[in-house]
């Protein structure tokens, strides 16, 4: 076997990055890029898997059964996608349960915005419009993430986003199209979930730490400032076609650049929810480490009736 | 693996008659059964497929990357198994 030295080994791994060629699991990666992919990959997984509770808690009250299936078949896929983006964090090397536990203690986090209450059931039309929405602006250029796992898992996760977004949208459209007290809700809904789903993108880009480093890595392909923009030159236009306000005075179309302007995001309340001091942050860590305590038993049934049975055919072919 | 844990599987789908089953991802199972009934829930969700294989990942052997250049160089050095390596003058068909 040849022996490279490690400057050697970083610009061959750079190389490949430049040349666009993916890097998988076994491929030799600098400890930096293994790290703030488990920490990257781990954390969206957690906001697939907690952001399954604020939806999860209207599947029940939703108003009819073709409402419930579909919110049902939403939360199923994000349960899904939380399982793809914790099989590539496993390719890393990390071990599942760990980063689990780093949830639960409080030490690995999660999208801010799932810290935020689902009030109404128009709360679940301004989710899959806004939140899927601009869940999908982050993910669709992480298909092509330098990483192969977490590329091929978002190539699956984006197939699945865009019909959450439209049954988002579509719960909007009929409650903005209802009566008054419909449209007050759907309006209602959008106002609070507007400014949080801006925040989705992370903080600004002069304060955003890792962006460059990741860039140059190719894991990120654009910044948080370029996104969150696209955001709202996209969804703008989207909510005047549905007769609803975005809850913002200073956003004004800018004929020179073609862009929205938009206000002063709130970013004190971005970090307090970040620091665990939004109004759900408790309850979601409550709910999950109940539900891996809950889960236990089964998880040890399910193992030992499987050694039962390997024991059973064992004796069988011999 | 501690009792709390399930092994990993490696999950494998034959998306339509004719074609190979092919690698689509992994998940955790406490046996081969519960692996593919767990595959069927969360790959094939949208009929992705209509057969599925799933091997324990402890039982997936591979090639090592950095033995890559001795293992596949010998191909890069044999082009005249490639037809394009052979000259065909104008004129000839079907060939
Ligand atoms: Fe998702
Ligand atoms: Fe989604």
């Amino acid at each position: 076997m040849k022996e490279f030295n490690i400057d050697e080994l970083n610009r061959k791994f750079q190389e490949k990055i430049d040349n666009d060629i993916k890097i998988e699991p076994k491929d030799w990666m600098p400890d930096d890029y293994r790290q703030t992919l488990i920490r990257q990959i781990s954390q969206h997984a957690h906001s697939e898997v907690v952001g399954m509770l604020p939806e999860g808690n209207w599947i029940t009250r939703a108003p009819n059964l073709r409402r419930k299936a579909v919110l049902l078949a939403k939360v199923q896929d994000e349960a899904g996608h939380g399982l793809y983006l914790y099989s590539a964090v496993e390719t890393l090397g990390a071990d599942r349960e760990q980063t689990i536990d780093d949830l639960h203690s409080g030490k690995a986090k999660y999208s801010s915005i799932f810290n935020y209450p689902t009030l109404t059931w128009a709360d679940m039309g301004a989710v899959g419009w806004l939140v899927d929405g601009a869940a999908i602006m982050n993910q669709v250029p992480l298909c092509r993430c330098s990483y192969g796992p977490y590329a091929r898992a978002m190539v699956r996760v984006c197939k699945e986003e865009s019909f959450h977004q439209r049954q988002g949208f579509e719960i909007m459209m009929k409650l903005a199209a209802g009566t008054p007290e419909q449209k007050a809700m759907a309006q209602d809904a959008l106002n609070r979930f507007w400014w949080p789903a801006l925040m989705m993108f992370g903080p600004n880009d002069a304060e955003s730490k890792h962006t460059q480093q990741s860039m140059d890595w190719k894991i990120k392909r654009h910044t948080n400032d370029e996104l969150r923009q696209q955001m709202v030159d996209i969804t703008v236009p989207q909510a005047e076609m549905i007769g609803l306000t975005i809850p913002d005075p200073d956003l004004k179309w800018n004929e020179e650049t073609g862009h929205y302007e938009y206000g002063e995001i709130d970013w004190d309340e971005f970090w307090q929810v970040v620091k665990g001091n939004g109004p759900c942050n408790k309850d979601r860590i409550d709910a999950r480490r109940k539900a891996k305590e809950d889960g236990l038993w089964v998880r040890q049934a399910a193992n030992a009736h499987a050694e039962k049975r390997r024991a059973r055919n064992a004796k069988k072919a011999s | 693996m501690t009792n709390n844990e399930w092994p990993l599987w490696e999950v494998f789908i034959r998306s339509k008659q004719g074609l190979s089953h092919k690698h689509v991802g992994s998940l955790r199972a406490a046996d081969e059964k519960m692996a593919i009934e767990n595959a069927r829930d969360v790959y094939t969700r949208r009929s992705e497929g209509i057969s599925i294989w799933v091997v324990a990942s402890a039982n997936v052997f591979a090639s090592n990357p950095d033995e890559a250049d001795s293992l596949y160089e010998p191909a890069n050095s044999k082009v005249y198994r490639h037809p394009t390596f052979y000259d065909v003058p104008d004129g000839i068909e079907h060939m």
